[in-house]
C-alpha cells in the first residue's frame, strides 16, 4: 500500500467556473448539459418512480408521503434559516394550522379536497405570517425560541377552549380517491416547491432575502423595508408547510392538536443539518434517509431519540457541511490516480 | 447664499444613558456642496450620521431634508428619498460577488423609479447596470467576476462598494462615513477624483473623515464637533485657523502645521 503511495499521487481536477457559476448556462457541449441536467433528472425521476418501486409495501409507500410532508416542511426551514435569515422551530405551527384551516373547510363548508389543499396552504400561509408578524424584528435566536412557542400555544389553546373539536379534533374529513394520488400529488407539490425555490434564490428578488440575511442594515440603507421581504419569506416557508399539513389531514381524514407536535419542528432541522444547509435539495435528502430510519426504529419506543440524537452528533461532527454539500463538491471534482 | 438648503439640522440633542452623544448640533447643507465633519475620536460624527439617516432617533431636534422633518421616519424611507449614507465598517452582502451586491439597491423601490445611476430612463439587465457602476467607481475588472465574492475584496473596493450602492440609488446626498479611512495612499489617491466626480454630477455630499488633508481639498465647508457639540463651522481655511478648533482637536500648533 505504501509503495503504491510513492508511485502515484491523487490529483484533483476542478470542473471549468463556466459551468458551475450561477446564470452562466453551459449549453456548449452535450456533455456539459448532462453534467448539469443528470442530478436534477435523477432526483425527478427517483421522486416519480418511488411509489412504484414500493408498490409491494403499502406502509412504506405510506412513509413517503410522510417523507414528502417533512421535506416541504425542510426546504421551508431551510429557505428561511438560510436565504432570508430566520431560524423558525415554527414547522409545527405550520403544519397545524394547514391542518386545521383545511379540516374546517371541509367539513363545515363542505369544500371539496382539491379546493382546501389550496385554500389552507395561502390562508394557511397568511395566518402563520399575522401570527409571527410581530417577531419579525427579532434575530437569530430569538426568533426561533418566539416561533417555537407558538405551536405549543396552538395546541394548549385548543384544549382549553374547547375549540376546534377539542381534544379529539375534527373527524370525518374526505380522503384522497386512492393512495396514487395521495403519493403523486405530494411528490409533484415537493418538485415543483424545490426547483422554484432554487429558482428564486438565484433571482434579483432572491439576491434581496439573501441581503437580508446577509447584512439588513445594508438593505435597509438601500431603501428596501426588510420586514416585508421578511414576512413574504416567512410566508412562502409557512405555506409550504400548510401544504404538508392540509395534505396529512386528508391522509388521516382526521386533524387534531397532534399536528402541532414538536416533531415537526425538529425533524425537519434535524435534515437540513444531514443534508446540507442552503442547498434546498439537501433537507429533500436528510427526510429521504431521516424518515424512514425513525420508522424502523419505532418499535424501540423511546430510544429511538437516543439514536436520532447520535446520528444528528455524527454528521455535524465528522460532515459539518452536509450530504448535498458534500456530494456536490465531489461531483464537480474529479479525484483520479496519476503515475509520478 | 442663494438659493434653499437641501438639508437643514436643526437643535439635534440624543443621548446614550448619561452620555450626550449630540447637543444642540445645527448646520445647513446647500446642495451640490460638500460639507466636511470632523471631530476626535467619540465626539458624535457616526452619531449624527445615524441621525439624520433615521438608524438613530433624535432625542429632539429637526432634520429638515427638502423642507420635510425626517426625525422618526424609517431608514429606508429616507434612503428612498434620496438621502443615502455609507458605513463606517463596511457592509457588503460577503457571500455575493461585488456586482451581485448591486442588485439589492437596484432591486429598491427608488432604483426602480430612477433607474439607477447611469440607468436613464428604463432599466436594462440589472447586471450589466451594475457593472456599469462598478467600471465608473474604479472596479478592476478581476475584481467583480462572479466566482470572487465581496469577502475577498480588499478594504478600498469595500469602500468603493459602500458608494456604489448609494449610486445605485441615483441618491440626491451621500453621507460618507469615513471612506478614506483604512486605505493605502494610491487607493486614496484615486479615490479624491471620484468624489469630485461626484460633486460634478450634481450630488450633494456629506464626508465624515479623519484624513484632513484629502477633505480640506475636497470640502466647500467643514464642520467640527467635539464632545457631541459643534464647535467650528466654515471654508476649511477659517476653520484651520480657529483657535478652538486647534486646542480641542489638534493639541498643538505643531501637528496642525502638518495639515
Amino acid at each position: 500500500m505504501a509503495k503504491a503511495h510513492e508511485s502515484r499521487r491523487k490529483e484533483r481536477l476542478d470542473r471549468g467556473v463556466k459551468v458551475r457559476s450561477d446564470g452562466v448556462y453551459a449549453v456548449a457541449s452535450w456533455r456539459e448539459m448532462a453534467f448539469l441536467l443528470g442530478p436534477r433528472l435523477l432526483l425527478i425521476a427517483g421522486l416519480m418512480v418511488m411509489p412504484l418501486v414500493l408498490w409491494p409495501a403499502p406502509y412504506w409507500q405510506k412513509v413517503l408521503t410522510i417523507i414528502c410532508i417533512y421535506s416541504l416542511l425542510a426546504i421551508g426551514f431551510d429557505f428561511l434559516a438560510h436565504y432570508v435569515g430566520l431560524v423558525s422551530l415554527g414547522g409545527a405551527l405550520y403544519i397545524g394550522v394547514g391542518a386545521y384551516i383545511s379540516a374546517l373547510l371541509n367539513t363545515e363548508m363542505g369544500l371539496p379536497l382539491w379546493a382546501t389543499i389550496p385554500l389552507a396552504t395561502v390562508l394557511g400561509g397568511m395566518v402563520c405570517t399575522v401570527l409571527l408578524w410581530p417577531c419579525l424584528p427579532l434575530r437569530g435566536v430569538y426568533f426561533a425560541i418566539v416561533s417555537l412557542m407558538f405551536p405549543l400555544l396552538a395546541a394548549r389553546l385548543i384544549e382549553a377552549f374547547d375549540i376546534f373539536g377539542g381534544t379529539d379534533g375534527i373527524m370525518g374529513l374526505d380522503g384522497f380517491p386512492n393512495k396514487w394520488s395521495e403519493m403523486y400529488v405530494l411528490i409533484i407539490c415537493l418538485l415543483l416547491a424545490l426547483f422554484a425555490l432554487r429558482r428564486l434564490v438565484n433571482e434579483d428578488v432572491g439576491l434581496v432575502f439573501r441581503g437580508v440575511k446577509d447584512n439588513d442594515q445594508s438593505v435597509k440603507a438601500s431603501g428596501i423595508d426588510i420586514t416585508r421581504y421578511k414576512a413574504l419569506g416567512v410566508f412562502i416557508a409557512s405555506s409550504l408547510g400548510c401544504l404538508g399539513g392540509a395534505c396529512l389531514a386528508h391522509i388521516y381524514m382526521w386533524a387534531g392538536i397532534s399536528q402541532f407536535a414538536l416533531d415537526f419542528s425538529i425533524i425537519p432541522i434535524a435534515a437540513t443539518v444531514v443534508g446540507g444547509g442552503g442547498t434546498l435539495a439537501g433537507p429533500v435528502i436528510g427526510c429521504l434517509i431521516l424518515v424512514p430510519i425513525s420508522e424502523l426504529l419505532r418499535d424501540f419506543g423511546t430510544l429511538r431519540i437516543a439514536v436520532y440524537a447520535l446520528i444528528l452528533m455524527a454528521f455535524i461532527v465528522f460532515k459539518s457541511e452536509g450530504l448535498m454539500s458534500y456530494g456536490a463538491r465531489k461531483y464537480n471534482q474529479f479525484e483520479h490516480w496519476v503515475e509520478i | 447664499m442663494a438659493g434653499e438648503p437641501i438639508l437643514s439640522v436643526r437643535d439635534v440633542n440624543k443621548t446614550f444613558g448619561g452620555v450626550k452623544a449630540l447637543t444642540e448640533v445645527s448646520f445647513n447643507l446647500m446642495p451640490g456642496n460638500i460639507l466636511g465633519v470632523i471631530g476626535p475620536n467619540g465626539s458624535g460624527k457616526t452619531t449624527l450620521v445615524n441621525v439624520i439617516t433615521g438608524f438613530v432617533k433624535a432625542d429632539s431636534g429637526q432634520v429638515l431634508y427638502k423642507g420635510k422633518d425626517l426625525v422618526g421616519t424609517a431608514p429606508h424611507k429616507i434612503a428612498d428619498r434620496g438621502l443615502t449614507r455609507t458605513f463606517q465598517v463596511m457592509r457588503p452582502y460577503y457571500s455575493l460577488p461585488a456586482y451581485k451586491n448591486l442588485i439589492v439597491p437596484l432591486f429598491s423601490p427608488r432604483a426602480r423609479r430612477t433607474g439607477g445611476w447611469r440607468g436613464g430612463g428604463r432599466m436594462g439587465s440589472r447586471d450589466t447596470v451594475a457593472v456599469d457602476i462598478l467600471e465608473e467607481i474604479g472596479f478592476e475588472r478581476e475584481s467583480y467576476v462572479p466566482y470572487k465574492t465581496a469577502s475577498s475584496l480588499p478594504t478600498g473596493y469595500l469602500k468603493r462598494l459602500e458608494l456604489a450602492r448609494c449610486l445605485a440609488l441615483r441618491p440626491e446626498i451621500i453621507i460618507c462615513d469615513e471612506v478614506f479611512s483604512g486605505l493605502s495612499m494610491s487607493e486614496m489617491a484615486s479615490m479624491v477624483p471620484l468624489m469630485e466626480k461626484l460633486q460634478m454630477e450634481g450630488i450633494t455630499l456629506i464626508m465624515v473623515e479623519h484624513r484632513l488633508r484629502e477633505l480640506f481639498r475636497l470640502a466647500n465647508r467643514v464642520m467640527v464637533l467635539n464632545f457631541g457639540a459643534k464647535i467650528a463651522e466654515g471654508v476649511p481655511v477659517e476653520v484651520m485657523a480657529d483657535k478652538q478648533v486647534k486646542e480641542a482637536y489638534f493639541g498643538s500648533e505643531e501637528v496642525f502645521s502638518y495639515v
